[in-house]
């Protein structure tokens, strides 16, 4: 068991992102421990990707607002910090790779250019260094003959080896955090595996934290050590893998994970969640998943619940278990 | 009688710097009325280049396509109109597959008006008709597409893919683009509509999973050509190809442990420059020498292959 006196790496306590009159997060709170892999999941539009570029601060403000909360990378609080000390964090003690690494590198410069760039940003050392470094990177992300290929464009490399990359350029600093917003989600399911192992292992030797943003289930459930369900903005749950996946407590989980095909026999009818998403705007009061669940009781129409629990939290009225 | 007979299908693209590439190598294949093919495999693979061609979406290179018995491998365009009536396709994308400038009900009727079925009301009627079928409002048809939702977008496509009656629908990765809670709704939609309209399906998508759900028989592709084919529960519990064991064991599934994954070296070789034996040899952790300079044959195997064919030097001939 983690020692829960321990100071988290990373903190967000309330957090509350607008952009004009909507609210896009709504009191988010979650803590990421050193060597830890946290999932956040969720469908399109549930806030789980702006919730990830609050943390490095990328979000376009204006038009996003914080309008309350915080987020602490063990004693800095970030939403306090001037751009340029936000770049200083920004690769160095934190990372991110995102779903397409086509449109994340630079086509005009070599991936030897674009690696030392980010050493060199970040570290006080010479080019030759700086590429020596590069070719210790792309070794360890399992890029072969990782010299010759400095050299090489983006066009040139296939999507898996891309992200390979991208993560070369992630871990250029070592960092305490990485950030990967649906790294695998463009990428073919053998090459998936690939680059999902590929992580697990660096966080394994490096002792760095994991937050992983996704919309697999099956991916949360293999590689997380703590989930974080998000819908209409809210965080509706949160629980160690384990747990979650073997007794889901919100409404919402427990229908989604009914509803894959790989919880159903072949041929069956899928136990299919009515409705969509609601887009931020337009959520409904109460619960936002009311008008879509099967166990609503009257309260959920007028009452927002708590997210309350101890290890296993839940935001809900009705909760499964 | 099948529905649809593809003999030694072939697709090759003029590449760069002359170099031919073969999406679609020599897949044979057949699909019975009411029938649901799932075709899986990962991009490059030939899969969708193979769902167009027997379309004749895209002309084939070589082999021929019969349907109902008719060879429309080579018919004009003008020809072909009568059998499009009955092959269908739904694509991936929603939002790049429907007219933005047109309403739901102009999007609909389009096939009807093309071929010329009904008056002017009846084919209303029947546009009304189908968005009751594919679960719409029917004030959906004075709409227009930006209006409606991914899901929606895509039963709107559906119903337009029904408006003639198919008897043979491609669903090319028709379900891919979709939120979880979205796509189940989508699959249970195909999954009525085959039934009660005894459809066939060749239901393309790089999703084991949701193949394996809806799919009568599996055909697993590979660099352009099929490496097993045979019924769903054969394929899926007892695969034979380590190709297929491989993406099998690829899926991430919720409460299935990690534990025993095969995770394969390396990525899909380049179409244009395939490798010499079996496409699969250099990634197969089970390659043999007679791998790299043989290519399998795609045929029953005597040992526990049951109904399937196998292209693979692991197992002998039956």
């Amino acid at each position: 068991m983690r020692d829960t006196a321990e100071t988290p790496l990373l903190s967000i306590d309330r957090l509350t992102v607008a952009a004009g009159g909507s609210t896009i997060v709504e009191d988010v709170s979650f803590v990421i421990h050193e060597g830890e892999t946290l999932g956040l999941v969720g469908e399109s539009g549930c806030g789980k990707s702006v919730t990830a570029l609050s943390v490095m601060r990328l979000l376009p403000e204006p038009p996003m607002r914080f309008t309350s909360g915080s987020i602490r990378l063990k004693d800095k609080d970030l939403l306090s910090l001037r751009e340029e000390e936000l770049r200083a964090i920004r690769g160095d003690q934190v990372s991110m790779i995102f779903q397409e690494p086509m449109t994340s590198l630079n086509p005009v410069f070599t991936i030897g250019n674009q690696i030392s760039e980010a050493v060199l940003l970040h570290r006080d050392v010479s080019r030759e260094q700086a590429e020596a470094r590069a070719v210790e990177l792309l070794d360890r992300v399992g890029i072969p003959a990782a010299r010759s290929a400095l050299t090489r464009y983006p066009h040139e490399l296939s999507g898996g080896q891309r992200q390979r990359v991208m993560i070369a350029m992630a871990l250029a600093c070592d960092p305490e955090l990485l950030i990967a917003d649906e790294p695998t989600t463009a990428l073919d399911v053998t090459v998936q595996a690939q680059i999902l192992e590929l992580l697990d292992d660096l966080r394994r030797n490096t002792g760095m934290a994991v937050l992983l943003i996704t919309h697999d289930l099956g991916v949360v459930s293999q590689y997380c050590d703590r989930v974080a369900v998000m819908y209409g903005g809210r965080i509706v749950e949160q629980a160690s893998a384990e747990t979650l996946f073997a007794a889901p407590q919100h409404r919402y989980t427990e229908a989604l994970l009914a509803t894959i095909p790989a919880s159903n026999p072949p041929g069956t009818r899928l136990p299919a969640i009515s409705g969509t998403v609601p887009p931020p705007g337009k959520r409904p009061p109460g619960c936002s998943f009311h008008p879509r669940c099967q166990a609503k009781i009257d309260i959920c129409a007028r009452e927002l619940p708590e997210l309350s629990g101890e290890e296993h939290l839940t935001r809900c009225w009705n909760p499964a278990t | 009688m099948s529905l649809l007979e593809i003999q030694n299908l072939s697709k090759t693209y003029p590449g760069a710097e002359g170099k031919p590439v073969q999406a679609v190598s020599d897949v044979s294949l057949s699909v019975e009325p009411g029938e649901v093919v799932g075709i899986v495999g990962e991009s490059g693979c030939g899969k969708s280049t193979l769902g167009r061609s027997l379309l004749r979406l895209i002309q084939p290179s070589g082999g021929r396509i019969l349907f109902e018995g008719k060879d429309i491998t080579d018919l004009s365009r003008h020809q072909l109109k009568t059998f499009r009536r009955d092959m269908q396709i739904v694509f991936q994308d929603p939002f790049g597959s429907l007219n933005p400038r047109h309403t739901v009900g102009t999007i609909i009727s389009e096939p009807l008006k093309v071929h010329g079925i009904g008056t002017r009301e009846k084919q209303k009627a029947r546009v009304d008709e189908l968005l009751s079928i594919v679960g719409l409002p029917e004030d959906a048809a004075s709409r227009y597409p930006h209006k409606f939702s991914g899901g929606q977008r895509q039963r709107i496509a559906i119903a337009r893919a029904l408006a003639l009656e198919p008897k043979l629908l491609v669903a090319d990765e028709a379900v891919s683009a979709l939120d979880v809670s979205i796509q189940s709704q989508i699959i249970n939609l195909i999954a009525d509509l085959q039934k009660r309209l005894s459809l066939a399906i060749l239901f393309i998508s790089h999703d084991l999973s949701v193949i394996r759900h809806v799919s009568d028989r599996i055909a697993v592709m590979y660099l352009g050509r099929i490496v097993e084919i045979g019924p769903a529960e054969e394929i899926m519990n007892a695969p034979k190809h380590p190709y297929t064991q491989a993406l099998i064991s690829a899926i991430p599934r919720p409460n299935v442990p990690r534990a025993e994954r095969v995770v394969l070296k390396g990525e899909l070789p380049d179409p244009s420059d395939p490798p010499t034996g079996c496409a699969f040899h250099a990634r197969c952790p089970k390659v043999m020498e007679i791998c790299k300079t043989k290519r399998p044959e795609l045929i029953k195997r005597a040992t526990g292959g049951g109904q399937r064919e196998t292209a693979c030097h692991l197992y002998e001939a039956a």
